[in-house]
């Protein structure tokens, strides 16, 4: 018979024991994230006339508004290799694939906050809930991108086989920085609300929707070392089968990444009861 | 299997604190703290307070024990540490098996969701595979008897229709610990012979920790009491008639208890007769001896005299039995201005317990109130046996055989 022990949190436990019931939980909520899952995505489009026009539609309208900016002659882009529409419309695809890896974690928790004030059940399912979400709807937008640039006379090339992997690393950044924020989320609202407008700042440093000219000025430099521009350039030429740029760069990130990942997991869980008890949110 | 303890409490303490802004704030603390360092925090910081201090207590298989006190006692916070949901900031606790909570019926209902899918939805929460649910589909819809509305959105049903769906889907859980909170107290009383009848049949196999206000269901489920106050034990034991009149005796001290004058009487005395009184000054009877209330009352308006309806309260304020009114034609009469009388009921019947006597005065016949008093006395009722029904009758058993 198992046996559940709860002491405060100064009392002595080993990680490898927390470790293991973190994995433990992991198995044991396969069927509760695929069922919050499908509950979330129902309740949500059986309640919608435009349905699943909602994945994507922010993106193509900030698409569209600078399609529109650039042909009027307000703004002007340098030559990017394929039409400036192509570009900006991946653009915005993949930048929204990862604004909506960073707010899933908080959205998720928040949205379970009534249960977890009265229901002990494995917070894992909330998390991989997130991530199904995510999934489904990044290949949504795949599809639409490939589709997009081939109206736009731009055909894939052996470099789509990458693909998985380069989106792989954004989810798992936006992921991993969504996951850290969510404890500090929880107890202060300031982080929810501030969390979008960061993303904004960071979409403006990374080449979304402009094209950035390699010339050595400080903004460029700033704007390589940005690790999302590592991901939108190389998640882009994935597309359109340029060559991938900074490839060492982009596996020291993935790498730094994946401890993250799992050092905000473990502080997710540890946060859980402090959460629940300070009724943050 | 018997005699096994499944919940092991000891020296268990919580700390809550009163201001939201600070509590955020050593929230924050807690979380860096409780990672970095590995020093026990034991004092109070500023505006904090202890919610439960120091509670102990083993439950075994086969066992329930009732936990009560009255609002803010600290029983919410003792039962989310028994679910793990908040970590204790003393003390440890130990839960043996499987944990099934019966505190929020229907937790992860989508109200667009029919009710079919919501029960997948609640299921999984509760812990269930998806397997094991559509094992138990059939069973579940059967025993909510909402099946003609099973495939409608959540949202159309009734409060009492929500309960029923998200407890047949708790029913078919097999807890070895089960935590009760309240929520027996919805829905109609079909509803709750059947929640009933579904405890009885998991109890031998269970250990149950049971939270109500309801001391008669209390009495009818538990074999031992935990009572709070303050967030501290003020009775553990296996007697739990005496924890149950320990929860009422907190209520007995009342405040304003005239709910009505007039000004033209004033109650000067009222008392019980050849009665003894119990350690707190309560008369005592004993089952079936005689009430015998005495009362005097000082008149400030001239006055036939007024007809006295006087009714027993049992101690959950529940009116069980009314003494019958002074008849016109009665010997009592007002002499100086003052009404000094007895009221008497032969061989009493009420069952062991608590009770209080209200009384109102109206001018004859009239609806016109002159005087109405709440919990104008206190009486306790004894008896070897313990009963949570209002009346013990006395009888005769005898041999009768009808010919045929």
């Amino acid at each position: 018979m198992s046996v559940k022990i709860y002491q405060s949190n100064s009392s002595k436990i080993s990680l490898i024991h927390i470790f293991r019931e973190m994995i433990k939980d992991v198995s044991s909520s396969r069927d509760l994230a695929w069922i919050l899952t499908m509950r979330d995505l129902k309740g949500q489009y059986r309640q919608s006339f435009l349905g699943v026009l909602w994945v994507f539609i922010t993106p193509l309208m900030s698409a569209l508004v600078w399609i529109f900016l650039n042909a009027s002659g307000a703004v002007t882009m340098a030559d990017a290799g394929i039409p400036y529409a192509a570009y900006v419309f991946s653009g915005t695809m993949l930048w929204s694939i990862i604004t909506e890896s960073v707010n899933m974690p908080l959205k998720q928790t928040t949205a379970a906050k009534s249960i977890m004030n009265k229901i002990n059940f494995p917070k894992e399912a909330l998390l991989i809930a997130g991530l199904y979400k995510i999934l489904g709807n990044t290949l949504i937008k795949v599809i639409l991108i490939i589709t997009v640039l081939l109206i736009f006379k731009v055909y894939p090339t052996a470099n789509l086989l990458a693909l998985p992997l380069v989106l792989l690393g954004i989810i798992l950044f936006g992921f991993t920085i969504g996951l850290l924020a969510t404890p500090l989320g929880m107890l202060y609202t300031d982080v929810g609300r501030a969390l979008p407008m960061a993303m904004q700042f960071l979409m403006y440093l990374s080449p979304v929707v402009y094209i950035v000219a390699d010339d050595g000025s400080w903004l460029s430099k700033i704007i390589g070392l940005n690790p999302t521009t590592i991901f939108i350039v190389n998640g882009r030429h994935a597309f359109i089968g340029s060559a991938f740029e900074s490839l060492s760069y982009f596996g020291v990130i993935s790498a730094v990444m994946l401890v993250l990942f799992f050092i905000g997991w473990f502080f997710y869980r540890f946060s859980i009861p402090i959460i629940v008890e300070r009724g943050g949110i | 299997m018997k005699d096994e303890v499944l919940i092991k409490v000891d020296g268990v303490s919580k700390k809550f604190c009163k201001d939201l802004k600070k509590s955020l704030k050593y929230g924050i603390q807690d979380l860096g703290g409780a990672l970095f360092t590995k020093k026990e925090k034991k004092e109070l910081r500023p505006d904090e307070f202890w919610a439960v201090k120091d509670i102990s207590f083993e439950v075994k298989r086969g066992e329930c024990i009732g936990l009560i006190g009255h609002n803010g006692a600290g029983k919410s916070t003792l039962l989310k540490m028994l679910n793990g949901l908040i970590n204790p900031d003393e003390g440890r606790i130990e839960m043996h098996g499987r944990i099934g909570a019966l505190i929020e019926l229907g937790a992860g209902f989508n109200p667009i969701l029919t009710g079919r899918e919501n029960i997948y939805n609640n299921g999984a929460i509760l812990g269930f595979s998806a397997k094991e649910i559509d094992e138990k589909l059939e069973d579940i819809i059967e025993f909510s008897e909402i099946r003609d509305f099973i495939d409608m959105p959540v949202q159309n049903y009734s409060s009492g229709m929500k309960v029923r769906l998200g407890f047949a889907v708790a029913a078919q859980m097999e807890p070895d610990v089960l935590i009760i909170d309240e929520v027996l107290a919805v829905g109609d009383v079909g509803f709750r012979l059947k929640c009933f009848k579904v405890i009885d049949n998991i109890l031998p196999n269970t250990a149950i920790i049971f939270v109500s206000h309801n001391m008669s269901m209390v009495s009818r489920i538990c074999s031992r009491i935990l009572l709070m106050d303050g967030g501290k034990e003020t009775f553990l034991g296996k007697d739990t008639s005496k924890g149950i009149d320990l929860y009422y005796s907190r209520f007995m001290m009342g405040d304003d208890k005239v709910v009505f004058d007039n000004g033209s009487l004033q109650l000067e005395t009222v008392k019980l007769l050849n009665t003894p009184l119990n350690d707190k000054k309560i008369p005592i009877l004993k089952w079936q001896d005689d009430l015998v209330l005495y009362m005097k009352f000082q008149i400030m308006q001239p006055m036939e005299v007024p007809l006295f309806k006087i009714v027993i309260y049992d101690k959950e304020q529940r009116p069980v039995a009314m003494l019958e009114p002074n008849p016109k034609e009665s010997k009592v009469d007002i002499k100086n201005n003052t009404l000094e009388f007895t009221v008497t009921h032969k061989n009493i019947e009420l069952s062991k317990g608590l009770y209080s006597i209200n009384m109102n005065i109206f001018k004859d016949k009239s609806i016109n109130a002159m005087l109405g008093i709440n919990q104008c006395i206190f009486f306790q009722m004894t008896h070897e046996n313990d009963y949570y029904h209002p009346f013990l009758l006395s009888t005769a058993f005898e041999n009768h055989r009808l010919e045929k």
